[in-house]
């Protein structure tokens, strides 16, 4: 994974709170087993309304959106992150995130930026006045700029480790593979009732029934 | 002297599973449970990498979400649909994990058919790319939805770098209505702290409104905390949960189900354990509840009538409920009895469990779906199908016109070939109303499935009468 230090481009509002995951991409998407392409599917109902922010030409290029409280809500669905990182956007800046969103957006390499809730009205009311006006997450200091909104080094908050983790580049994968004593240590101690499961594909009740 | 802090079952199960680590800790999970459609990408990554699945023996497989619920005759017409299920066989042999797919007998929706095997116990962590995973938090485990690099993590290490979530205790005492059920609490619990209300925590649910809870009543209201913006939501196992695990396939017998007891019994959160965040809600008399708008908080009683927007005084809250009613085109101050109903769903993790099934077929018995009413029962599980047409509920169902499916996610979701029709308002058992989640332009009111089915007969939002 790249490595992620600051990030300055223009900005796409998009005032609402509660965005749910069915929203930034219908469950249809779901049905495709690819790791990429799903830029198409990205809030694909509101594309359909012409006036709709994504829709403006001015707002094309743009790697950062600015949304409102709650973003990312509903199903835990990767999709979701998958489709904004397709379409360009590089980093999310809002007054807070549904969890598993935020614990998302680091693993596709994109970054989740919680700033308070007056800072990010400036930000997004100055980026829906001006669609050239340009803001910067600092990953490294931890701040957004968006001179037009006059936020300036306004700090905001970030998981450690997910910084950490987008500023090294790091697979968290391999991380914990570099910890396979101490997991083999855990297994040996699980206690007797942990259930196990049985590796096999069961078979289909009637002959007609399954294609395996 | 060293000081030990009283614990929450949370940090009990939590420290019970951290292998390395501060802030965000390596945990380590004691069941990874997979369905076709968050897992295709993990798996590919597997074999990039090539990476092997360190426990197969932790994990286990079905097919839910893009299952047809009417015929299931192969090859299935949704071509893509059918290679999504393709590859899941293929994923499953090639890595050796336990799998139950379309037409098996074990084969049902992902939160049903674990705690149904007794692969969902009290004390352990069980993840799963869905966020109703909470829903196994009924049990007293520490359960709750991935993305899909976490599954492909979980997959090669059978761990998880995570930060603890915050505890909040949500005590819910009163005694609520005979009308209401677990899914009313559920949803009074959104309405009162909100689709943010549980952000950044992860809930255990007390009190006596929990304590005379049945365990499938604990999985509706569990799986719903996802809906409170919680990470998951948990219940201390007791003797309702012994009784209900007792017996089951997986689960220790005899003298182990005897150990296993008396140490689960300890897992509880300790008297004077400090909470971040506590919620006492008294639900006495609590009725049934139905929601008005796009999310699980904009609720109200089935009795009542939409909200005036311009009564809120939160923007936020103001300008949501105006998008909700411009979405789900109703008026302020619309009785809900008057909004003309055109589906009813009974199903979903939430509501497809057999007690939900029992509830819903008490209230139909005897009596007719309402004239263009189209009404569907999707049971949970293969197994659940088959226990329901042993009772006979099936035929109580199409005796009333209802039509009687194979076990899905369905209409939930509505990636199936399920769906609400356009504009049209439907009253259904499951956990999202949010815009378009059962149909481009579905209008979905979430409610129990004793007013679900009272509604297929009236042809309108109604409460079930209690006997």
């Amino acid at each position: 994974m790249d490595k992620i230090e600051t990030i300055t481009g223009t900005a796409v509002p998009l005032d609402a709170s509660d965005v749910d995951t069915d929203q930034i991409i219908p469950a249809v998407w779901m049905k495709r087993v690819e790791r990429t392409g799903f830029q198409d599917g990205l809030f694909q109902k509101w594309r359909r309304d012409p006036d709709f922010v994504l829709n403006q030409p001015e707002r094309r290029g743009a790697t950062i959106l600015v949304a409102g409280p709650n973003f990312g809500c509903g199903s835990s669905r990767e999709h979701a992150p998958w489709a904004l990182r397709d379409y360009g956007f590089k980093a999310i800046i809002a007054p807070s995130f549904a969890d598993i969103f935020r614990n998302n957006l680091p693993n596709v390499g994109l970054v989740p930026v919680t700033l308070d809730g007056p800072s990010c009205r400036r930000v997004l009311d100055a980026v829906t006045k001006d669609a050239s006006a340009p803001v910067t997450v600092d990953l490294l200091a931890r701040t957004v700029t968006c001179a037009a909104a006059g936020v300036v080094d306004v700090p905001f908050e970030i998981d450690e480790g997910a910084r950490y983790r987008l500023t090294n580049g790091k697979d968290l994968i391999d991380l914990a593979l570099d910890l396979d004593e101490q997991i083999r240590r855990h297994e040996e101690r699980r206690p007797f009732w942990m259930p196990r499961t049985n590796g096999q594909v069961e078979s289909p009740f009637e002959l007609s029934g399954v294609e395996q | 002297m060293r000081i030990v802090a009283e614990r929450t079952l949370v940090e009990r199960i939590w420290a019970e599973h951290v292998i390395e680590g501060a802030g965000e800790e390596l945990i380590f999970i004691d069941m990874h449970l997979i369905h076709e459609i968050t897992s295709p990408q993990a798996f590919e990554g597997l074999r990039e990498s090539g990476r092997p699945v360190r426990r197969p023996d932790l994990t286990v497989a079905t097919a839910d979400h893009d299952v047809p619920t009417s015929s299931r005759q192969v090859p299935l017409a949704d071509e893509i649909g059918r290679r999504q299920l393709m590859l899941q066989i293929r994923n499953c042999r090639e890595f050796g994990i336990e799998l139950h797919p379309m037409n098996s007998l074990g084969q049902g929706i992902v939160h049903v058919i674990g705690p149904h095997m007794g692969l969902t116990l009290p004390g352990m962590t069980i993840v799963c790319g869905d966020s109703h995973t909470a829903t196994h938090g009924a049990f007293g485990a520490v359960a709750f939805g991935i993305g899909t690099s976490q599954v492909e993590h979980v997959l090669a290490t059978q761990t998880l770098r995570m930060a603890k979530p915050r505890s909040m205790l949500v005590r819910l005492t009163g005694t609520i209505s005979p009308q209401a059920t677990a899914k009313d609490v559920a949803l009074a619990v959104i309405r009162a702290i909100g689709t943010d209300g549980g952000t950044g925590h992860l809930i255990e649910f007390q009190g006596p409104v929990i304590d005379a809870m049945s365990m499938e009543g604990r999985m509706t209201l569990c799986n719903m905390a996802i809906e409170a913006g919680a990470r998951s939501g948990l219940v201390a196992p007791d003797e309702t949960t012994f009784a209900y695990l007792e017996g089951r396939e997986r689960v220790p017998a005899g003298a182990d189900w005897e150990r296993a007891k008396a140490a689960w019994a300890t897992y509880r959160s300790a008297p004077d354990a400090v909470f971040d965040k506590v919620v006492e809600l008294d639900l006495d008399g609590l009725g049934p509840q139905v929601t008005w708008g796009t999310n699980p908080g904009q609720t109200t009683d089935i009795d009542g009538a939409v909200p005036d927007p311009a009564a809120i005084t939160d923007p936020g809250a103001r300008d949501a409920a105006t998008r909700a009613l411009a979405y789900m085109g109703l008026r302020p101050g619309q009785r809900i009895a008057d909004i003309p109903i055109r589906t009813v769903f009974i199903g979903s993790c939430t509501n497809g469990r057999l007690e939900d099934l029992r509830a819903a077929a008490d209230v139909v018995k005897g009596r007719a779906v309402a004239e263009g009413i189209t009404a569907l029962v999707v049971p949970g599980s293969e197994q659940i199908k088959r226990q329901a047409e042993a009772e006979g509920l099936d035929a109580v169902f199409t005796a009333a016109g209802f039509q009687w499916r194979n076990p899905g996610c369905s209409m939930c979701i509505a990636m199936n070939g399920d769906v609400v029709e356009p504009g049209t308002h439907a009253a259904s058992t499951s956990n999202r109303n949010f815009e378009g989640r059962q149909g481009p332009g579905a209008r979905t009111h979430l409610v129990s499935p004793r007013v679900a089915a009272a509604t297929a007969i009236s042809g309108r939002l109604t409460a079930a009468a209690v006997d």
